[in-house]
């Protein structure tokens, strides 16, 4: 549990306006998207990912910087990646994780949403990592929940720490973000990745394009309006869009979420879409390649280019638990 | 009604009086490590850092080659971040290679109750065995908690608890200086 302050701790000695040590709070009590996020909050997380990355590298990386807290992953829908770095990287820091599953619990036997998450508030739970195949049920919970929400993927929505850790990996193959070039690449609609890259790619300051079928694009795209996306580029053809890309993102052609049906054959799809080592050559030189996983290989991504030299794809996985630690920890630990 | 506070700064140490108290260090460094490799000048974030830099710089004069540094974040490792919340950014800690066998000096800007010292012990840890851990300080200002002495002082300073001891270095705060500030309570003032 998050003790609250009995008495002042004495203060060590830090000048007010400091320029090394700025204290600022976090000020979210939750993190539902990257929409919410300010470029300087966003830029604070990135720098707290690089800590937590020297700390993976230690000999002995495990901190008690969560020492008392307890974590609870609530998943409502399949995963590999995202469960086991967020179970990790709470464990490194020094706290207690709980893995639930829909199956096997109460939500078999009809519990709502709402009473899971009051039910794990009430047993002690510090912060819920939740994924639910609905857009906007972590919303829903972060209103009726004591503890702080994780979003980790909700439906088409958002996947947040999935677009920051692909956001860190960009800056460090390209530098500073500031107007580089980033083509993303396949079923966009489907994709709470894509959604989520999009806020956080454009307040690092970069020109997105988006490359997709009409079919797999999702409406409001472009459209002004002040719920909306931000603005980005959209091309039909991956060939012209690859040209000067600084980098490409390429995304799973989501059939559970029935995409199959939307483009008229896996074939033409990957004719078209697919990154091959030919088409990379379009691209600036050494442009890195990142996919968030899983892989459809020969549909999105050619098996070459998945496992060659401009593949990020494993350090994404690497960099995914320092950046869920980061998270974890401002939530925790940062004052909101 | 209310009590109004007068805060007082007094200057501790000055520029050319700082510069001297870390060269003044250097040779202590370097006078209890004359034989075998020398030691690691690890500085804590924020102001340690920079100090330790310069101690290294100061220890080139006369040795080989300056001393390796590094820098290291203790805020993982705080035991009053539950009570307090972790407000300053989270930096990234910097070590040379391998610290086995070898002897470290922590550099740190004020050495108060020892708790920051405590946490930068558990983190220093981690990275290895190190055949010693020494201590060196711009400022010990007392009131410590914990059985925690250093090797190297600069200055001793008799505080009261709640003063505050502001060191200000050029690299990070754009000059050199130490000053003591305290809040005395003075006659509330006539209405």
């Amino acid at each position: 549990m998050i003790t609250q302050p009995q008495t002042e701790a004495p203060v060590s000695p830090v000048p007010a306006g400091d320029p090394t040590g700025q204290q600022v709070s976090w000020r979210h009590r939750h993190l539902l998207d990257v929409d919410a996020l300010d470029t300087a909050e966003i830029e604070r997380l990135l720098q707290s990912t690089a800590a937590m990355e020297e700390v993976l590298q230690r000999r002995v990386a495990r901190t008690p910087a969560l020492r008392g807290i307890t974590v609870v992953t609530l998943f409502y829908e399949a995963s590999t990646r995202t469960r086991a770095s967020f179970e990790l990287a709470g464990k490194i820091l020094g706290a207690d994780v709980i893995n639930l599953s829909a199956k096997g619990s109460s939500v078999e036997k009809g519990e709502s949403l709402i009473d899971t998450v009051r039910t794990i508030g009430a047993i002690g739970a510090d912060i819920v990592v939740m994924r639910h195949p609905q857009a906007g049920a972590p919303y829903l919970a972060a209103r009726h929940s004591t503890a702080r929400i994780i979003n980790a993927g909700d439906g088409t929505h958002a996947h947040p720490t999935q677009a920051l850790l692909d956001a860190y990996t960009l800056q460090k193959a390209l530098g500073d973000l500031q107007d580089k070039r980033i083509c993303i690449v396949g079923d966009i609609k489907h994709s709470r990745v894509a959604r989520s890259n999009l806020w956080t790619l454009t307040r690092l300051g970069a020109t997105v394009t988006l490359v997709a079928p009409q079919s797999l694009l999702p409406p409001g795209l472009n459209q002004n309006h002040p719920l909306g996306l931000p603005a980005v580029r959209i091309d039909d053809d991956l060939d012209r869009a690859l040209e000067d890309a600084d980098a490409v993102i390429a995304l799973r052609l989501q059939r559970e979420r029935a995409a199959g049906v939307q483009v008229p054959s896996l074939r033409e799809y990957a004719r078209r879409y697919q990154i091959t080592r030919e088409r990379l050559g379009l691209a600036r030189e050494n442009a890195p390649v990142l996919h968030p996983g899983p892989l459809n290989e020969g549909v999105e991504i050619s098996p070459d280019v998945a496992r060659g030299l401009q593949s990020e794809i494993e350090r994404q996985v690497q960099h995914g638990v320092a950046v869920r630690m980061a998270v974890l920890y401002l939530l925790a630990r940062g004052g909101a | 009604m209310s009590f109004v506070t007068s805060v007082t700064e007094t200057e501790v140490l000055g520029a050319r009086a700082l510069q001297r108290t870390l060269v003044r260090i250097s040779h202590e460094i370097v006078e209890r490590h004359s034989e075998g490799a020398p030691p690691v000048l690890i500085g804590m974030r924020t102001r340690g850092v920079p100090l330790a830099e310069r101690i290294a710089q100061s220890i080139s004069h006369f040795a080989s080659a300056p001393p390796p540094t590094g820098a290291l974040d203790i805020s993982l490792h705080r035991d009053d971040i539950p009570l307090r919340n972790a407000t300053a950014p989270l930096r990234t800690s910097v070590l040379p290679a391998a610290i086995d066998d070898r002897v470290i000096v922590l550099v740190d800007d004020v050495l108060f109750t020892g708790r920051s010292i405590r946490a930068a012990l558990d983190a220093l840890i981690d990275y290895g065995r190190p055949a010693a851990i020494e201590l060196a300080v711009l400022i010990d200002r007392g009131h410590r908690e914990l059985p925690i002495r250093p090797d190297y002082i600069g200055k001793n300073l008799p505080t009261h608890r709640e003063d505050e001891v502001l060191v200000r270095l050029a690299e990070t705060d754009g000059r050199d200086e130490v000053v003591l500030r305290s809040r005395t309570p003075a006659a509330s003032a006539q209405t």
